[in-house]
């Protein structure tokens, strides 16, 4: 039973981190429809990112988390304007492929300037240790828990209370109607593009904090896929609570049956995947999402 | 259309046929009197791009049936290759049967386990089909790796070289010869199913599958089939390739191949079987060109600069001809045909 609560613990602080990342999805997707593959890629550069401005500049965790912002804004303005401005009004599959390409571009950048290794920072982020009883959230978990909670709820009070939130709450809504009563679609796209990226470094910065960073590193993207399925694919809310079904399940999973398996198991790398199958079989649209009714 | 003025249909064949006139008759037999002479003129090294760039091709009609026929996307192409290989090195390696006997075995093999991933394709569609076929990728592999007593796990399995009587297929050449000849049956096959009723059926999904339903098209029968034999000849495809390096092994399937494939039809030519040769040909021969230029690069300015070379060179031709070229390599093919054609009037 600890053993069992102690996996639960720490795949809460987990799924929230994925929750994170998977809501920088789930906002590109509701106000431009575009399919991101890459999130998982700003991820692994803002893992190296938090490893540049911590251990290699040195900087304090605030400057360095300012200093990465900052490279997320101007990264998600420069691929929103690049890339996909250009691919307005295509396919979607030339956007989901546009995606693709610049999850390789950023693969190939981050290869090409951090060397792709393994770099870590273990211990740079500030540790906090939660005892409750005889159970505890890992020390470097805790932080990621936090900065997760915070920025979420940043996030909610932005799109509940500002007035660029409310665009871009009424550009998901309807495109048409919002160019109509003068709000730039652009920028709104623009803004989704940005925002995507600093959830997606913050998260990087995290987990790089806990495990380190490597261009492997973008797979856990794949993971938020998952999150986003399950949760349904235009839903804030269930995004976080899918995020911590997600995390919990695959912590208590792979504890567990890990070591019945042969090969040394590695279920918690596929459980996502298996998850994905099924939620396609049996939910498409996920626990919260709304099911699309299609006309011709 | 792209024929020479002068040219008039009298009956519904010259209407269907492919080769319509005596000149691209003469062209195709020259082209595969140079294919099928390669071996004379070419080094063994120009010979192993060759072969590799046949058994891509191979696949990547597979893709494009699927993907660009049928509207379908997948991006697990490659697993499907590698239920294919394993199918076909397990059978030769443990059971010792022949390769002629596991090829086909393979290709069922592949084809079965695209059906088995392409059932949720009647329900989602989009970027829930791409999530679906992802996911098809990593378990299929986690399987191979856990099924360590059959297939050998991360290690890998030896393969058994194919062979007709005493003829050992161990040289260079012998396999440009099998993998040519299998290549032009599988571009036959492709350019002829698309031409089929399924065929129709397949365009009339893509293009817009609840209109198609309520013509009458079985959608779920039709689905099914386009996984299917797209994941033939991915199977196919795929026992070559083991066949090939005469080992298997988990890494010889790479997720970002299946992306790389979609890449191909990109640059190719969406829903033309040209288009997948267009493809197929001109990224396995970037590829090249990267293997070629990487390691002076990395001499140059950094150990690391091959490495991301390939990478970002890919990235960037997808973005380049997602932005400039949608229709890709076929649709350019098509206009310097009618430029030629008509010059020099400009129509």
């Amino acid at each position: 039973m600890t053993f069992f609560l102690q996996l639960v613990i720490s795949g809460f602080a987990l799924g929230m981190v994925y929750a994170l990342i998977a809501i920088g999805f789930v906002i590109i997707l509701k106000c431009s429809q575009a399919f991101n593959i890459a999130q998982g890629h700003f991820v692994m550069i803002g893992g190296y990112l938090g490893f540049t401005f911590l251990v290699m500049f040195g900087l304090p965790v605030w400057a360095a988390l300012l200093a990465a912002i900052a490279t997320a804004i101007i990264m998600g303005l420069l691929i929103e304007r690049l890339t996909l401005r250009p691919l307005v009004g295509q396919p979607v599959l030339a956007v989901i492929m546009m995606t693709i390409a610049l999850a390789s571009l950023l693969e190939g950048v981050a290869t090409l300037v951090w060397g792709g290794e393994y770099k870590e920072y273990h211990g740079v982020l500030p540790t906090i240790t939660l005892q409750v009883g005889e159970f505890s959230i890992p020390p470097e978990m805790t932080i990621g828990l936090i900065v997760s909670v915070i920025v979420v709820a940043i996030l909610m009070l932005f799109f509940r209370y500002t007035k660029s939130g409310l665009a871009m709450r009424a550009t998901a809504e309807d495109e048409q109607v919002v160019q109509s009563a003068g709000i730039r679609v652009t920028t709104v796209y623009a803004l989704s593009w940005v925002i995507a990226c600093i959830v997606g470094v913050i998260g990087g910065i995290i987990l790089g904090g806990v495990s380190g960073v490597m261009v492997e590193m973008a797979m856990v993207g794949l993971t938020a896929f998952a999150v986003v399925l399950l949760g349904g694919v235009n839903s804030i809310g269930g995004a976080i609570v899918a995020g911590i079904i997600l995390g919990v399940l695959q912590n208590v999973a792979a504890g567990y049956l890990d070591p019945l398996l042969p090969a040394g198991g590695g279920l918690a790398n596929v459980f996502p995947f298996i998850v994905i199958i099924i939620v396609l079989i049996i939910r498409p649209y996920g626990l919260f999402g709304l099911a699309e009714i299609e006309r011709i | 259309m792209g024929l020479p003025s002068g040219t008039f249909q009298e009956n519904y064949g010259q209407d269907m046929a492919i080769l319509r006139t005596k000149a691209q008759w003469v062209i195709l037999l020259i082209f595969l009197a140079f294919l099928f002479t390669c071996p004379l003129y070419f080094s063994d090294r120009i010979l192993t791009i060759l072969t590799i760039i046949g058994i891509t091709v191979i696949s990547v009609h597979g893709l494009q049936i699927l993907t660009g026929y049928c509207g379908q996307i997948s991006i697990g192409h490659v697993a499907f290759m590698a239920v294919g290989g394993y199918t076909s090195a397990v059978l030769c390696a443990k059971l010792g049967l022949s390769f002629w006997a596991a090829l086909p075995c393979a290709a069922l093999m592949a084809g079965m386990v695209g059906l088995i991933f392409g059932l949720p394709s009647l329900r989602v569609k989009g970027f829930y089909l791409i999530m679906a076929t992802i996911a098809a990728h990593f378990i299929i592999i986690w399987f191979i790796l856990q099924l360590r007593n059959v297939t050998g796990g991360a290690d890998g399995l030896a393969v058994p070289r194919p062979e007709i009587g005493s003829f050992v297929f161990k040289s260079k050449s012998s396999w440009f010869y099998l993998v040519m000849i299998i290549a032009c049956l599988a571009t036959f096959l492709a350019k002829n199913i698309v031409r089929t009723r399924a065929g129709r059926a397949f365009i009339a999904i893509r293009d817009n599958d609840l209109a198609a339903e309520v013509m009458g098209v079985n959608l779920w029968a039709y689905k099914l089939l386009a996984f299917f034999i797209g994941c033939v000849f991915a199977g196919v495809a795929g026992s070559l390739l083991v066949h090939y390096f005469a080992f298997a092994s988990p890494t010889q399937f790479p997720f970002m191949d299946s992306v790389w494939y979609l890449g191909m039809l990109i640059v190719g030519g969406m829903g033309s079987t040209a288009g997948a040769i267009f493809g197929a040909v001109s990224l396995k021969l970037l590829d090249e060109l990267v293997t070629i230029v990487g390691p002076i690069l990395s001499a140059a300015v950094a150990p690391q600069a091959a490495a991301s070379l390939a990478l970002i060179m890919r990235g960037l031709v997808i973005i380049i001809f997602l932005i400039f070229e949608p229709r890709g390599l076929a649709h350019r093919w098509q206009m310097v045909k009618a430029y030629y054609r008509l010059w020099p009037f400009s129509h």
